[in-house]
This record gives structure tokens, C-alpha cells and sequence, in this order.
């Protein structure tokens, strides 16, 4: 940049956008009008804010940016920091921020009240921005607030229901939760160095206690946000209800704001880890992966479905962090280079593939009227451009090549595999169980995609609405294709994230050069020693070649053969009726009655009518979700007790208040009197 | 990459896909003649194949693209795959390109396509097959994961030529978690190649079948196609297991003429061997009932943990 510094230009950007909610409010009287401003300039200043941060990212010569404004705590005040970490993080904000708002735009026209969205759209991605500048405790706590609470007045705004007030309630409580356990890790960081300013906390050492009270509160504050088991509650509910632009930006990019915070404070804040900080995150990220997708498995609901899947990668990528943290605190520096790639490239790529499946969620819900997916099917054929975005979504969510998600996942093996080097017992032992974890959820990712993807876009429409459905419009297929595009072009050429990523990587764990470095455009090689290595360009090249020439030879020797549509063969017993189709329930019956049993109570119960008789037979399934019923429910009956209890203190009469006051003198005088 | 090394890996899965077929039939043969059925010749998966070819091709009418799209696919990930995998030779061009990880993806990425298939023509045996499939898979990839983290713990690679290099370098050794992997892996391939006791490759129209679920719909080329990979694939599974736990007999030295010959031959009589236990194997059990599909992978599970216990531990002691 010539001129204006990047940080400069990205706050005015920041500003820009929180102005933008103005606009909607200005023009609040013309929806039509505030819509299409709204989008169109958050479009625009998203766009301009990837930029920059990209030109800083990428530019050799950039370094770390501060500015002090005048603003927050008096003798304080606010503090915004640019480093490469926030920059890459902007990039993120920005480019998906940009792809979203022009969907929107699209989406959003057959919005009865747009302005229930409209002005805080703007803000929340002004808030998200701001997290990542956020350089003292102030201008953080207040942007990530900033960015809790636009968001949850969208998921507020999504319908006037039940469900929809209910899952905003839940969101707000975790939010307040989670924000709590984050002011308490400042808190513990600030009375320590006695500032509210992130450079002193950098400079400072923390006694190994406090660091690892940090460490936890973060865990718990920023996990609420991301949707680590068993704080997730909320997450599956709330970010399907909002806008599908708003669930993508939710979904696949506050999420990763959320674990931004978590990097911030864990690779840069605190100092030198402790070895079982990483395995603290490696159990809670094993864990996380495989519940949120068995959670999936039984959803019948498309965006929910897709909201329990980001759990299962909000796990992955904390499986990547704390392996980076466990291999920096024994010394393993390159190893916790790779570890920590496979974590960043993970929130790029999930960052990518998710927001494109919440797009193609959307465009399916508009065409149908329905989020449920056992009312749709064969889809693919009526919104064939949609479908085959899903279908890139599908396969690189499931981790298969050539898409972006399975280099990742192949670098997160990578450093797994790179876990046998840790001298500690424990750690050593747990990474090849967390690499089963991890091998069992990228196959429950692959069998809940195959049933999402077979069950809404393939077979025959099981509901009118479907066999009426008509593809969207360019203005929501166009992000979605540039979304598709990048999910291959960093699966077949991951050089194009890694040049974005290594700056990362050297400004949190500077002696990690090593990591990566031999890779180049046609290989992917985590450690130049082990042998190791991905090629996408090559794998996919000759793919193509053997797929061509299988074409040509099926041509040539089937050369007097014809092709002929029929009625399906099944077997000789096909039916007319679409409800024959497996539906989506039985296509997850299998893996319900296998590993079910693990999160949900599940009763099976099948009632036979007595020979003879010509009733039909009752198949009943009742689910019971075993956390929320041991924790939450109880947590809830618990807080209501107390409400209670206070509620019967409120009654009482003016004779116990005066009882109460002397007990409460006598005891204060008491306590003088021994302590004196 | 050279003139020699490109003809070298044409010729390599070349080998790989022309003998596919024959171990298919060999394994059927074997089987019959161990029911005291004459059964037909070893080449006759042959005369099936070009038989399908020259058929038509009937759609159902709710196909769409992935249907016709996933026979090519397939195809070309078997014979990809047959790239990666040495087999007479650890020498390869494009074996670099990619490890076992990446192998074990690609095979997945079959399966996905697969399964899609199964679902398309909307019928209800398809979508048994595939959800049965998907949930085999579910149970089958972490016990394999533990197969590579064991191998990667002992070779320090997840490379498939520099394994098959390591091996060939150490002097033959008996090591308890050696056997542990081997039979480990030994379960997941036969889970994964639609064997006796997970799946019975000569069923029909039985509710037990999952792979044949799948294929329902196909017909001609297609089918074909699809044939052809499944036999590829086994065919795989085999060099897979022979390159990682007995590469002996690869030839290291392509200058040398009768080294190469050597390697061809052993590696055919490694076919046929393997062959022959897998029929003597299907012929003496029995299949499963589904549900207990995750105690049979379980177990490979547990033993790929168990080897790689035993390996920390032989860390410790030497």
C-alpha cells in the first residue's frame, strides 16, 4: 500500500461497515432499496478488506501494524494490531463476507421483513473484523459482544416461532457463558502484568498456574463460540434458523473467529505451552469430531444436518492446534509447524466448502419451502447447477481427493503420525486413538453426505414441492461456483493456501521454518526426511487420462450398443410409489443401532400386529440425547430451584428482613473481632 | 520423469488390470473344485467382461449424471491406484505422488461415488446397499488408519515404496505386532472387497447382499466397468498386503532382465497363494448377520491398537 498504512485502511473499512447498518435504518422505509445497498456496499468493502489483507499477507516486506485510537478506557485506550495471523483471518472475513453478501442479495428478495436482518448484517461482519485487530482486552471483549449479538439478533430475525425465539435464548446464554469464561482469562492475564493491553501480556512470563487457568477459561469461552462438545448445544440449533447467508457466515467463518481467539491467546499470548494443554484440545477435539457427527446422522433437517458437521470439523481443527501446542511445548518445533498448517489450511478449507454447502442449503430451501430432506429427492435433475456445487461441497467435506478437505485431513495424519516423537507417555499414546477418531468421523462424514446428497438431490421427488422445484438464480449461483472452484483449486494445487499460510505459521512458531518448506506446485511434502508426500495436480491428471481412455474404449467396443431409458429394474419389484425409497431415516439406521448407543438412548421398538390380523405393523424410534438430558436439563432445574428459593426470600415478611439485618450485623461484627 | 520409467508404470498397471480378472476367476475355480463343482475355467470373468461390453445400456428414467458419471470413475481410481501400489517393482514414476493415506482416500472416494450410484435410480435395494456399504466403511477406516500408523511407526514412512524398501533391507523377522497388522489388515480387505463374512459376492436378490445391492441398476459397459474395478480392486488389496508385509522377490535392479522376470513371477505366485487361501477361507465359513459386523472390525481395530502398543513398548525395551 502507497500511502495509508494496510491497518489504517482496514479500520476505516471496519467503520465502513458498521455505517452500512446505518444505511439500512436510513432507508428502512424502501426494503427493496436498503437491500440491495446494504449488500452491495458490505460486498464491496468485504471485498476491498480481502484485498488488502492479502496484499499484506503476501508481501515479504509488511510487517506488524499498530495504532493507538482514542477510544475505550480512559488513559487506555484502544489499541488494533495487523499481523499476519489477523490478516490471514481478515482474508477469510472478507472473501466469504463478499460472496455471501452478493448471494443475499438474491436470497433476501423474497424477505417479507428484510429490515429484521438489514442492519445488523453489516455489524456483524464489522464485529468479526474488528476481533482479529482487537490489540487490548477492551476492543476485544467489545467486538467479540459486537459479533455475538448482531448475530443473534438475526438468528432472532430469521422467522417469528417457537423454535426460532427458543434456539435464540439458548444462544444468548452460551454466548453470556462463554463471554464470562473469556473475561475471566483477561482478568487473570491483566491482574498479572497489571495492564489491559495484549503487548504487555507478550512480554510478560505467567506462572505455569495461571497460564494454565488461561488456557482453560479460553478452552471454555472460546469453544462455547466454536462448538466444542459438549458446549456445542446451541450451535445446531441457532444457525440454521438465521438467513442461509447468515448460518454460512456463522457456520463457516464466526466459528473460526471463535478458535482465532483461542490461537490468539494460546500461540501468542500466554508464552510457552505445557504439554498437556495439547492434549487437553486433542481429547476435546477427538470427541467433538465424532459426536457432531453422529449427531448429524440422525438430523432430518438440511441445515441442521450441515450445523452438526461443522462440530465434527471445529474438532479436526482443534486436533491440529493441540498437537501444534504439545510438539512446541517439548521443542518439535517443525512438527508443530505442520501441526499447525494442517490446523489453519483446515479452517481455510472448511471456511470454504461450509459456506458453500449453507449456499446450496439455501437455494435448495428456497426452491422447496422445506428445510426437511425426507420431503425431498431427485433434485439433481431439476437444479442441476446447484446440485453439482453441493456435490463438490459433499466430497470435500468428506475429506476425498481432489478437493481441498482431504489435504488437511491428510496433513493433520501427517503431524498424528509425527506424534510417536513426544517423550511424554500419555501424549504418545493418545495420538494414534485421536487418528482413529479422526479416521471414524472422516467415514461418518463420508456416509452422512452420501445420505444428504442421495436423499435431496438423487432418486425421485418424494413431495410435490420437489417435483416442482426450479434451479436458483445467477446471482446465488455465482458465489456458490467461485466457492466450488476454490474447493478444487487448493485440493489439486494446496501451494495456493500454503504461500498464505506459512507466514502464519512463522510469526507464531518462528523456528518451524523447516515445516513445509519443500513443497512445491506439484507436491505437497510435510517433513522433507519421511518420504511423504501429495500430489493433486499429477493424481488428478492421470485420473483424468485413465477416465477418458475407459471412455474411449467403452465407446470402441461397445461401438453397436444403444443406451435406453426404462422404469428402475429393482429387483423385479419396482414401485411406483416415491415412499418406497430408502428415506433418510433408514439410510442412518444402520449406524444408529451400531454406534448410536454412544450419544442417544435409543429405543427401537416394533410392534407386530397377531396373525391374522390385517393392522399394519408400528416401527417406532425414540431418541433420547444423553447430554443434554444429563447436563443441560439439569443444569436448567437447577438454576430454576434457585429461582425459586430467591422468589420465596422476595415474599417474606418485614419481621424476617429485620432478623436477617441483625443476624448479618452480628456476624460482620463478629468477624471484625476476630480478625482485629 | 523418462521415457523408461512412463513405459514402466504403463506396463505396471497394465499387469495389474489384464491379471485382475484371472484372480477373480482363479479364486471361483478353486471354490468349485472345493464343492466338488467342476466350475468354469479361470478365464471365463474374461468372456463376461467382453460379453457386458457388447450389451446395451438400459437407464432408469430417475438416473441422473452420477449414475452414468460413477462406472468411468470408479475405473479410473482402481487403475490409478494400481499405479501407486508396487507390485514387482518398488520403482515407480508416479508411486511419489501419493502414499497409503492418500490411497486409502481414493478408495474411499469410490466408495462415495458408489454409494451416490446406489441411491440414484430411487429404488429401495440400492439404498440398503449403500447405507450398509457406508457403515462397513465406517467400522473398516479406523482399523485401517491403525494399519498405516503401525507401518508408518516402523518404516518412518507412509510412502509405499520406501515401506516395501525398508522391508526389503531388514532381514526377515517374526515381531508380534507384524502378525497383529497383518491380520488386521487382512480383515479390512476382505470387509472392503465384499467378502465372506461381510458380504457374499455370489448372492443374488438376497437381503444380505451389499455391494451387488448397489450394482442393481447397471447394465452392459457399465457393468462392465464396474466389474472390472471390483476385480481390480481385490487385486490390489492383495499386492497391497504382499507390498507391505512381504516384498521379497521385488525387483530393485530394472537393468537386470531376469531380476524383472523373477519379480513378475513371484509376484504372480503371490497372487495365486493369496488366491488360493481366500477361497479355502470363503469355502469354510459362514456369512454374517450385519449387526455383527462391529465385532469383526473391532477386532481388526483392537489388534492395529495392539501393534502399535506393542511397538512403544519394543521402543522402550530396545
Amino acid at each position: 500500500m502507497v500511502g495509508v498504512p494496510a491497518l489504517v485502511a482496514l479500520t476505516l473499512l471496519l467503520a465502513g461497515l458498521g455505517g452500512v447498518g446505518l444505511v439500512a435504518i436510513a432507508l428502512g422505509r424502501f426494503p427493496g432499496v436498503a437491500r440491495c445497498a446494504v449488500y452491495g456496499l458490505s460486498a464491496a468493502l468485504c471485498a476491498a478488506m480481502a484485498g488488502i489483507a492479502g496484499v499484506f499477507l503476501l508481501d515479504p516486506a509488511s510487517d506488524t501494524q499498530t495504532l493507538e485510537l482514542p477510544f475505550g478506557i480512559p488513559t487506555v485506550g484502544a489499541h488494533l494490531r495487523l499481523d499476519p495471523l489477523s490478516a490471514f483471518f481478515l482474508m477469510l472475513i472478507g472473501g466469504i463476507g463478499a460472496l455471501c453478501s452478493i448471494y443475499g442479495e438474491s436470497y433476501g428478495r423474497h424477505d417479507s421483513e428484510p429490515l429484521r436482518i438489514l442492519p445488523f448484517y453489516p455489524v456483524f461482519l464489522a464485529g468479526m473484523g474488528l476481533v482479529t485487530l482487537a490489540d487490548d482486552v477492551f476492543v476485544f471483549l467489545l467486538a467479540w459482544e459486537l459479533m455475538s449479538l448482531a448475530s443473534w439478533l438475526m438468528v432472532l430475525g430469521g422467522k417469528r416461532d417457537g423454535i426460532t425465539l427458543q434456539a435464540a435464548y439458548l444462544y444468548l446464554l452460551m454466548a453470556m457463558g462463554g463471554t464470562l469464561a473469556l473475561v475471566g482469562a483477561f482478568a487473570l492475564m491483566s491482574s498479572e502484568s497489571e495492564s489491559y493491553v495484549f503487548s504487555t501480556f507478550r512480554a510478560q512470563t505467567f506462572p505455569s498456574l495461571t497460564a494454565s487457568a488461561v488456557i482453560v477459561l479460553t478452552v471454555i469461552g472460546a469453544g462455547a463460540k466454536a462448538g466444542f462438545v459438549p458446549l456445542h448445544v446451541w450451535l445446531p440449533r441457532a444457525h440454521p434458523v438465521a438467513p442461509s447467508h447468515v448460518s454460512a457466515l456463522m457456520s463457516g467463518v464466526m466459528t473460526k473467529i471463535a478458535l482465532y481467539g483461542l490461537i490468539r491467546v494460546g500461540f501468542d499470548l500466554v508464552g510457552l505451552p505445557e504439554g498437556w494443554w495439547g492434549g487437553l484440545l486433542l481429547v476435546v477435539g477427538g470427541v467433538t469430531a465424532v459426536a457432531g457427527l453422529l449427531y448429524a446422522m440422525v438430523q432430518t433437517d438440511l441445515k441442521e444436518t450441515l450445523a452438526y458437521s461443522t462440530i465434527k470439523n471445529v474438532g479436526i481443527i482443534a486436533i491440529g492446534l493441540g498437537l501444534a501446542l504439545a510438539f512446541r511445548a517439548y521443542g518439535l518445533h517443525v512438527l508443530a509447524g505442520v501441526a499447525l498448517i494442517a490446523a489453519l489450511f483446515h479452517i481455510l478449507n472448511h471456511a470454504l466448502f461450509k459456506s458453500l454447502l449453507f449456499l446450496g442449503a439455501g437455494a435448495v430451501v428456497q426452491a422447496t419451502g422445506t428445510r426437511n430432506i425426507e420431503q425431498m429427492g431427485g433434485l439433481g435433475r431439476r437444479m442441476p447447477a446447484t446440485a453439482a456445487f453441493f456435490f463438490i461441497g459433499s466430497v470435500a467435506i468428506s475429506a476425498l481427493p481432489p478437493f481441498n478437505g482431504f489435504v488437511s485431513e491428510w496433513l493433520t495424519f501427517q503431524a498424528l503420525l509425527g506424534g510417536v516423537a513426544l517423550p511424554v507417555w500419555t501424549l504418545r499414546l493418545a495420538t494414534p486413538v485421536v487418528a482413529a477418531l479422526v479416521a471414524l468421523s472422516a467415514a461418518l462424514a463420508a456416509m452422512a453426505f452420501v445420505r444428504l446428497y442421495g436423499v435431496v438431490f438423487l432418486g425421485r421427488p418424494r413431495d410435490p414441492a420437489a417435483a416442482r422445484a426450479r434451479d436458483v438464480g445467477i446471482g446465488m449461483l455465482g458465489p456458490m461456483a467461485i466457492l466450488a472452484g476454490a474447493c478444487l483449486v487448493l485440493g489439486i494445487v494446496p501451494l495456493g493456501g500454503l504461500v498464505v499460510l506459512r507466514p502464519v505459521m512463522i510469526e507464531l512458531l518462528p523456528r518451524s521454518g523447516a515445516a513445509l518448506a519443500a513443497s512445491d506446485v506439484l507436491t505437497l511434502v510435510p517433513l522433507a526426511a519421511s518420504g511423504s508426500a501429495y500430489s493433486g495436480v499429477l493424481l488428478v491428471g492421470v485420473l483424468l487420462v485413465l477416465g477418458l481412455g475407459a471412455l474411449g474404449v467403452v465407446r470402441v467396443l461397445a461401438g453397436r450398443a444403444c443406451v435406453r431409458r426404462g422404469p428402475a429394474w429393482d429387483c423385479g419389484f419396482p414401485s411406483d410409489d416415491p415412499s418406497a425409497q430408502y428415506s433418510a431415516a433408514s439410510f442412518a439406521q444402520p449406524v444408529r443401532r451400531v454406534l448410536g448407543g454412544l450419544v442417544f438412548g435409543i429405543r427401537d421398538v416394533v410392534t407386530m400386529p397377531p396373525p391374522g390380523s390385517m393392522r399394519a405393523a408400528v416401527h417406532k424410534v425414540t431418541l433420547d440425547d444423553r447430554l443434554w438430558k444429563g447436563l443441560y436439563a439439569r443444569l436448567g432445574w437447577g438454576v430454576h430451584r434457585l429461582a425459586v428459593e430467591a422468589d420465596r426470600a422476595r415474599q417474606m415478611t418485614i419481621r424476617h428482613y429485620l432478623m436477617i439485618m441483625f443476624g448479618l450485623t452480628l456476624a460482620l461484627l463478629f468477624l471484625v473481632a476476630v480478625t482485629a | 520423469m523418462t521415457l523408461f520409467s512412463l513405459a514402466l508404470d504403463v506396463a505396471h498397471v497394465g499387469l495389474t488390470v489384464a491379471v485382475a480378472p484371472l484372480l477373480t476367476g482363479w479364486v471361483r475355480w478353486v471354490k468349485a473344485r472345493l464343492t466338488l463343482r467342476r466350475g468354469p475355467s479361470p478365464f471365463q470373468p474374461y468372456r463376461d467382461l467382453r460379453r457386458l461390453l457388447r450389451k446395451d445400456i438400459v437407464l432408469a428414467d430417475s438416473v441422473s449424471w452420477v449414475f452414468i458419471a460413477t462406472p468411468f470413475v470408479l475405473f479410473a481410481i482402481m487403475a490409478l491406484a494400481a499405479c501407486l501400489v508396487p507390485t514387482f517393482t518398488p520403482s515407480l514414476a508416479l508411486a511419489p505422488t501419493s502414499d497409503l493415506i492418500t490411497l486409502v482416500a481414493l478408495l474411499g472416494l469410490a466408495r462415495f461415488m458408489l454409494a451416490l450410484a446406489g441411491m440414484d435410480a430411487g429404488t429401495s435395494f440400492g439404498g440398503l446397499g449403500s447405507s450398509r456399504e457406508m457403515l462397513i466403511a465406517t467400522l473398516a477406516e479406523p482399523a485401517m488408519l491403525m494399519v498405516v500408523f503401525s507401518v508408518a511407526l516402523m518404516a518412518h514412512t507412509t510412502a509405499l515404496p520406501n515401506v516395501a524398501l525398508f522391508v526389503l533391507a531388514h532381514p526377515p523377522v517374526f515381531h508380534i505386532s507384524l502378525v497383529l497388522a497383518l491380520s488386521a489388515l487382512v480383515l479390512v480387505a476382505l470387509a472392503e472387497n465384499a467378502r465372506i463374512p461381510i458380504d457374499n459376492p455370489t448372492t443374488h436378490l438376497e437381503l444380505t447382499m451389499v455391494h451387488e445391492a448397489m450394482i442393481l441398476e447397471y447394465t452392459g459397459p457399465h457393468l462392465a466397468l464396474i466389474e472390472a474395478a471390483a476385480m481390480i480392486k481385490l487385486t490390489l488389496y492383495v499386492a497391497l498386503i504382499a507390498c507391505l508385509f512381504a516384498p521379497w522377490g521385488m525387483a530393485t535392479d530394472l537393468s537386470d532382465a531376469r531380476v524383472v522376470a523373477l519379480g513378475i513371477g513371484t509376484y504372480l505366485g503371490k497372487l495365486a497363494v493369496a488366491g488360493t487361501a481366500l477361497a479355502v477361507f470363503e469355502t469354510g465359513i459362514a456369512k454374517m448377520r450385519v449387526f455383527r459386523y462391529p465385532e469383526f472390525l473391532g477386532t481388526a481395530l483392537l489388534m492395529g491398537l495392539l501393534a502399535i502398543v506393542f511397538l512403544y513398548v519394543n521402543q522402550v525395551v530396545s
